[in-house]
């Protein structure tokens, strides 16, 4: 296990070391303490690390994340995991603004509330929020999956393509061309899988409403005009 | 970008340490904006005292003499130079009198604000430099904002600088841009108000002055904001015990906030909250778009 304290050490050497592991290595546990906020934590990790941050990070923690599992124990700021390719990013509290934007694989688990724009364009990144998220949540999501356990704010989907949205309280508004869907068997089962891959438990899968696309505006229609 | 910050405080013995909290805040943020940076900070009122921060370009000229010159309006004036501003204190009974002879004599002079409690300091520059040669880390208070500025829409100038001050002890930071500031301009001038930059900001504070002239509250000037304003804005406000933050609907302009027993603080980002006592306990939230969060030291007490 590697220790770096980011009160004392420069942000580039944490992320230096963590761009010079090798394919194989064994030396792959990483730990980060005094992160005071600071951007651009754990970013572009393109290997199977471990990397553990103790305290709260600011913009686009663990952004491109290719493989390695972050945990934060604290809140992260706005664009974490922003196109997560693949991995596990876990935020103990809660995060800013566009969480996993245009995050195109891995599982994002936020345990706190995410603020607006969460998984924007997301393109097959899993995200799992525990709280609440915030207005224009997965704004033209493309594929993925996106699981609410709290409410969502305004305009949820907007503009949605084939990303498939799940909220098991209140959604105050959906966007252009999202619509409620029904819940079958193979959703049930799809769900079951996302919130155990999410370490969740005593929540059943019934309990969440399905969203998705209207498939109206895939192709411009003059009579839509209004809804783009 | 912009960079703003601002502190509440709670606990009186937190006071004598405003400004060097204040101070710490902005410069964290100075990689938000690097044009210019700017403090208010409100002390505690003295009966029957108001307070003029001026400004001058040429301070070595425009300042000589100004005590003396000032006497015959009151003859209890004094006047403090700080670098290139000066604060001047006179009896509220004679604050007219005092600001027309200082017009009439030393026209270049610039009223950077007034009230019974406020001092503002703002200079072209980066933070850690504008607080230093104000010497804001000495001074104490209740309250505070600050800003630290990446110029969009006007000028990089000093009175293009942040926070702006229409109204006694009222001042605003703003992190954003506006798109109607032009109209809204034209009917404040009608109404009376007058301006002195062409700057977006400032039509905000005009903004909110002219609707607590016509005897509204903060927090009911800034929820007629969100109908009347227009654009991307992240305001962060001071009265004489009041401090108020309000978000557009969209709401992409970030903010946090955080409160204690012993204060409420806000910050364009998290770093900029992490050296304040008590962080790690605080209730730490993210401000909800098109929502008024509103405190006032009268009303708590």
């Amino acid at each position: 296990m590697r220790t770096f304290d980011l009160a004392t050490t420069p942000l580039r050497d944490l992320n230096s070391a963590l761009h010079s592991i090798a394919p194989g290595a064994n030396d792959t546990n990483f730990e980060v303490v005094n992160p005071r906020g600071s951007h651009s934590v754990a970013v572009g990790i393109d290997q199977p690390v471990t990397v553990e941050v103790h305290g709260s990070v600011g913009y686009y923690c663990a952004g491109m994340n290719d493989g390695g599992i972050v945990t934060v124990h604290g809140s992260a700021g706005p664009g974490v995991a922003e196109n997560m390719m693949s991995g596990t990013v876990v935020i103990e509290g809660d995060a800013s603004q566009y969480a996993g934007a245009t995050g195109r694989g891995g599982l994002l688990v936020i345990k706190g509330n995410a603020a607006s724009r969460c998984g924007i364009s997301m393109k097959g990144i899993d995200i799992v929020v525990q709280g609440n998220i915030g207005h224009m949540s997965a704004f033209m999501g493309q594929s993925g999956h996106l699981v609410v356990l709290g409410d969502a704010g305004d305009a949820l989907g907007d503009s949605l393509y084939e990303a498939k949205l799940f909220v098991r309280g209140e959604v105050k508004s959906l966007g252009a061309d999202c619509i409620r869907k029904e819940m079958k068997p193979k959703h049930l089962k799809l769900l079951a899988e996302l919130l155990e891959k999410a370490g969740i438990t005593g929540i059943k899968p019934g309990e969440f409403k399905r969203y998705g696309s209207a498939r109206t505006l895939y192709n411009f229609n003059i009579d839509n005009a209004d809804a783009y | 970008m912009c960079g703003i910050v601002g502190l509440f405080l709670k606990d009186k013995s937190l006071e004598p340490q405003l400004g060097a909290m204040l101070s710490d805040m902005l410069v964290i943020m100075t990689d938000r904006g690097p044009d210019s940076a700017g403090i208010a900070i409100y002390g505690a009122p003295s009966d029957g005292r108001a307070k003029l921060t001026v400004q001058s370009a040429k301070p070595a000229t425009d300042f000589a003499g100004l005590e003396a010159l000032l006497k015959p309006a009151d003859a209890s004036v004094t006047v403090e130079l700080k670098s290139t501003h000066a604060v001047i204190e006179t009896a509220t009974t004679q604050a007219s009198a005092v600001r027309d002879l200082l017009a009439q004599e030393r026209p270049d002079i610039r009223v950077m604000g007034t009230g019974d409690s406020v001092e503002i300091y703002k200079e072209v520059g980066l933070p850690k430099d504008v607080v230093s040669r104000f010497g804001i880390r000495e001074m104490g208070g209740t309250h505070g904002i600050g800003h630290t500025r990446m110029a969009t829409e006007s000028a990089v100038t000093t009175l293009g600088a942040h926070p702006f001050s229409t109204g006694a002890d009222q001042c605003l930071v703003h992190n954003g841009s506006l798109s109607n500031h032009n109209n809204l301009r034209r009917e404040l001038v009608r109404e009376g108000m007058t301006f002195e930059t062409q700057n977006d900001s400032e039509v905000a504070a005009a903004y909110l002055t002219a609707e607590m002239a016509k005897g509204k509250d903060l927090g009911q000037a800034l929820t007629g904001a969100l109908d009347d304003l227009d654009g991307f804005f992240t305001f962060v406000v001071g009265t004489k015990s009041g401090f108020g933050v309000v978000r557009d609907p969209i709401a992409c302009k970030p903010a946090v906030m955080a409160e204690t027993d012993q204060y409420i603080a806000f910050g364009s980002e998290y770093r900029a909250l992490v050296n304040l006592p008590g962080i790690e306990g605080a209730r730490v939230w993210e401000p909800e778009p098109a929502t008024v969060y509103f405190w006032d030291h009268e009303k708590a007490a």
